[in-house]
């Protein structure tokens, strides 16, 4: 067994940096200019109707408090970098040359009202990278502008509205079909775009079956919007089959590449039948995800669908590189402008410095060492497989369950995934809404990962079994090793309770303190 | 949270020796006469040695000897045992130990359908009602699926409370044994009773606000009141997921029966099948049901007033169902099932049926006969 480490997070407790500093605190003095210079200048060098009036509610400390500040509350972070298996959310590491090829002036100094003459670099990098994904997907065009994969499930609704409108037959195609095990943005969006939705539930293979979707779909479809491999990691052998008998009654068919990292390469949306496709840029290749944003959904789709895209489209004519916005079919726009573009170079250098053959190499390893980990996992008492009864290798990732171990100790997987977090590993990630595996939680190691990492991982998982047996209430009382300790969930749905921003946690406080007053 | 325990020790008796049920002395008898062994104590005691494990010295209130005591002998637990009016070997002695226990906020028993029928008639008011499974009939929804996920639950529910979610209304349903002998399955809806559920499919508050499942169903039932049409006669099935129907249109639906509503008022409360034959004349019928909790019951449990005659009448197309997303999930298949008591029939129903689960949302649901 890897030795597990004994691992403690810094706790500095100190208050929030609005609350720092003193009257006067500078980062930096700057010297006045000199008489000259405001000769030469003028002292007005702001338009009255634009100067502030009011000082800016700054903290007032100095350069070396704020660097001070900052690193310690990144010391109290388990900082992205450490053993991290979150599945469905394919964790890769981001490169720091990609990071520093969009730190360079020319994308970081660019806007995009500039005339596209003077974009002709950046225009032709997005250019380019819709040719990579137009490779591995099949489609004919694909756009950026979704700030994530479930702007462009959104993207997707779009278009088929504007699809069946431009038919005539909106009133007709109503419904939306899609899978209880389709990531939830596939519902909510549909739904958000006005379609009904009709859901099918797994049937034994792990998948809903064939039957259900020929029973649900009719002359009323709009579309189906299908994740395959799903969150389970089985592959749906009959996806072709699906996408037949969808077309047959005329409705379009969405890939929702979520889970792309265990097909990447092996697979075409475009000759599976498929109408359209996203890929998440933040996950499958390589761009960073932050907490939540920015993110890229990047929308592909055939050429029967492009008039339809939001605009503008990047598209090439006689060897200049042009934003088409004159797009009269268009849905409109999901998000301003073209999309998060550090984003999109980020994945164009990942793309670039995998190559084909190493995206599809990545595809293979990711496959198998999810399932040297299946293999490790099967071992540990307390653990069962979702869907036991399917003998199919898994893909990417597998859905777990703690249920025998929950049974037996009271410790579920919440209470462990606060546990993960005093041996520095991240909490693993549990399982989308709705949870229809008991205590579920869902590993994907992904190409990233060395056997040592991945090990010490399972290692961990092991550990805090045993821990469940012998001391229930530790593990549930945890984490210990953590700055802080449990976050009271529940006052995440009092509004009174949080606040997004020191201004609006001021005017709350005062608001309780006035109640109070008054009590 | 103070639990009660009681066990039937003659629960399950009937089932391994071909008898499919063992309700009343005879039938005791001619089950142990063909060999039968009581289980009901052994699996009683395999869930709450789960819950000594887990939380040693929780309290729990039961009768004497194989009505409860017998069993936890050993475990530990801390055990008040209340004197009841002796043991006579039938359904009288669940009946006294349970009004024994009307300070008691849960009771667990361990039993089949006739002895949830039988708890369920004397549950203290507000108590709820968890069944360690034993019987050889078990279509009631307040049974744990084994008897360590019944301990494990108990376990939960005195430890760790919000790992527990509760059914406010789970079936109580109990088959007519004799009849049941004579090869109709015929199992009424006696009551509805409060249940644990685990929580295991559903997230424990960390954040995020919960889906209110209610509002859900509400809100499917809202979109067919809408669109119920003029002069169509609307069969409303038992259970509150197709009583929600008649709530939408503010009526009070009659929980435990079955009430029919034509251009939005009630037409018959708890009516019978000959009620909703007449009342149906020549004209269109349209079905609303629910699904029975685990189990996955669309017809034939709890609804027989709906009689084959007037099911074919409204055929498949007719049929308007209503259940939650939780609900359909936490189903032990993926399968709905119906039995009518004419195979036929039952045969023609199976296939794909659209479950309105919310406003706007459907589930495609697979019919079978078993």
């Amino acid at each position: 067994m890897t030795r597990l480490p004994e691992f403690r997070a810094a706790k500095w407790d100190e208050p929030v940096v609005m609350e720092m500093g003193r009257p006067g605190g500078r980062g930096q003095h700057f010297p006045a200019p000199e008489p000259e210079v405001t000769e030469a200048v003028g002292a007005a060098l702001i338009p009255a109707a634009m100067a502030r009036q009011d000082r800016p509610e700054l903290p007032e400390i100095t350069e070396f408090e704020a660097q001070r500040h900052y690193l310690h509350l990144s010391q109290m972070t388990l900082g992205m970098m450490g053993v991290s298996l979150f599945g469905t959310c394919t964790m890769k590491y981001n490169s720091k040359t990609a990071e520093f090829a969009t730190l360079r002036p020319e994308l970081a100094e660019v806007h995009p009202y500039q005339h596209p003459d003077t974009l002709q670099g950046v225009l032709e990098i997005m250019h380019d990278f819709d040719g990579i994904l137009r490779s591995l997907s099949g489609m004919d065009q694909f756009i950026f502008q979704a700030g994530g994969g479930a702007d462009a499930a959104y993207t997707m609704a779009c278009v088929a509205r504007a699809y069946w409108q431009d038919r005539g037959m909106l009133g007709q195609r109503t419904e939306m079909v899609t899978s209880m095990q389709a990531h939830p943005c596939n519902p909510a969006t549909a739904a958000a775009a006005g379609f009904k939705v009709v859901n099918l539930p797994l049937e034994e293979n792990g998948y809903p079956s064939l039957e259900a979707l020929k029973a649900a779909v009719s002359e009323k479809t709009a579309l189906i919007m299908i994740n395959n491999p799903d969150d389970m990691g089985i592959y749906n052998p009959e996806i072709k089959e699906w996408v037949k008998a969808a077309k047959e009654v005329g409705a379009l068919c969405f890939y929702d590449h979520a889970n792309f990292n265990g097909v990447m390469g092996k697979l075409s949306a475009r000759e599976l039948g498929f109408d359209a496709c996203m890929f998440m840029l933040h996950k499958t290749f390589g761009a960073p995800k932050a907490g939540g944003g920015p993110a890229v959904g990047a929308f592909g789709c055939t050429d029967d669908l492009a008039a339809y895209l939001p605009t503008p489209v990047v598209v090439k004519s006689g060897g200049r590189y042009l934003l088409d916005e004159d797009r009269p079919k268009s849905a409109g726009k999901v998000r301003e402008f073209w999309g998060n573009v550090p984003q999109v170079v980020k994945a164009y250098a990942w793309a670039r410095a995998m190559g084909a053959e190493g995206i599809q190499l990545g595809s293979d390893i990711s496959v198998v060492a999810n399932n040297y980990m299946d293999k490790r996992l099967g071992e540990i008492p307390g653990l069962a497989r979702s869907n036991p009864q399917v003998g199919q290798h898994r893909m990417e990732m597998t859905r777990w369950s703690l249920g025998p171990l929950a049974e037996e100790t009271g410790v579920g997987t919440v209470d462990f995934a606060n546990r993960m977090a005093d041996y520095g590993i991240d909490p693993w990630w549990m399982s989308h809404e709705p949870w229809i595996v008991a205590e579920p939680f869902t590993p994907e190691a992904g190409e990233l990962w060395s056997k040592e990492d991945i090990d010490l991982w399972i290692d961990v998982v092991a550990k805090i079994c045993e821990e469940a047996r012998s001391d229930p209430d530790m593990v549930k009382s945890a984490p210990h090793n953590q700055p802080i300790a449990q976050v009271k969930g529940d006052a995440f749905e009092d509004p009174a309770k949080w606040a997004m921003t020191w201004r609006a946690w001021k005017r709350k406080r005062a608001g309780s303190d006035a109640a109070r007053g008054a009590a | 949270m103070k639990i009660g325990l009681v066990v039937n020790p003659v629960a399950g008796l009937g089932g391994a020796v071909g008898l499919k049920g063992t309700d009343g002395p005879d039938t005791v008898a001619e089950a142990l006469r063909r060999g039968a062994v009581a289980r009901s104590g052994a699996r009683a005691r395999r869930a709450m040695a789960r819950l000594a494990d887990r939380v040693p010295g929780t309290a729990v209130v039961t009768a004497p000897g194989a009505l409860g005591a017998d069993w936890l002998a050993g475990l530990d637990l801390s055990v008040e045992v209340r004197e009841t009016g002796g043991a006579s070997g039938t359904a009288r002695d669940t009946r006294e130990a349970v009004a024994a226990m009307a300070d008691c906020d849960l009771v667990v028993f361990a039993g089949g359908d006739g002895t949830a029928r039988d708890v369920a008639g004397r549950l203290p008011e507000r108590a709820a009602l968890l069944g360690i499974p034993c019987g050889v009939k078990m279509h009631s929804g307040v049974f744990a699926v084994s008897p360590d996920a019944a301990g494990a639950l108990l376990a939960d529910i005195v430890a760790a409370p919000d790992r527990v979610a509760w059914d406010p209304e789970a079936e109580v349903m109990d088959i007519d044994e004799p009849v049941l002998r004579a090869g109709r399955l015929a199992p009424r809806l006696y009551g509805h009773a409060r249940t644990p559920l685990a929580r295991g499919r559903i997230q424990a508050s960390k954040g995020g606000p919960r889906k209110d499942w209610g509002a859900e169903l509400r809100g499917a039932a809202d979109e067919v009141a809408r669109g119920m049409e003029p002069g169509t006669l609307y069969v409303i099935g038992p259970g509150t997921s197709a009583g929600a129907v008649a709530r939408a249109l503010g009526l009070t639906p009659t929980v435990l029966g079955t009430d029919a509503i034509r251009d939005g008022a009630l037409v018959a409360q708890d009516a019978r099948a000959s009620d909703l034959e007449r009342l149906a004349g020549d004209g269109p019928v349209r079905i609303v049901l629910g699904v029975t909790g685990q189990q996955g019951f669309l017809l034939g449990r709890g609804n027989q007033q709906i009689a084959p005659a007037l099911i074919r009448r409204a055929g498949r197309e007719g049929l308007i169902v209503l259940a939650t997303e939780d609900k359909l999930a936490a189903l032990a298949q993926p399968r709905l099932w119906v039995d009518t008591g004419d195979p036929d029939l039952d045969r023609e129903l199976c296939g794909f049926l659209r479950v309105r689960t919310g406003r706007g949302r459907e589930m495609v649901m697979r019919v079978a006969t078993s």
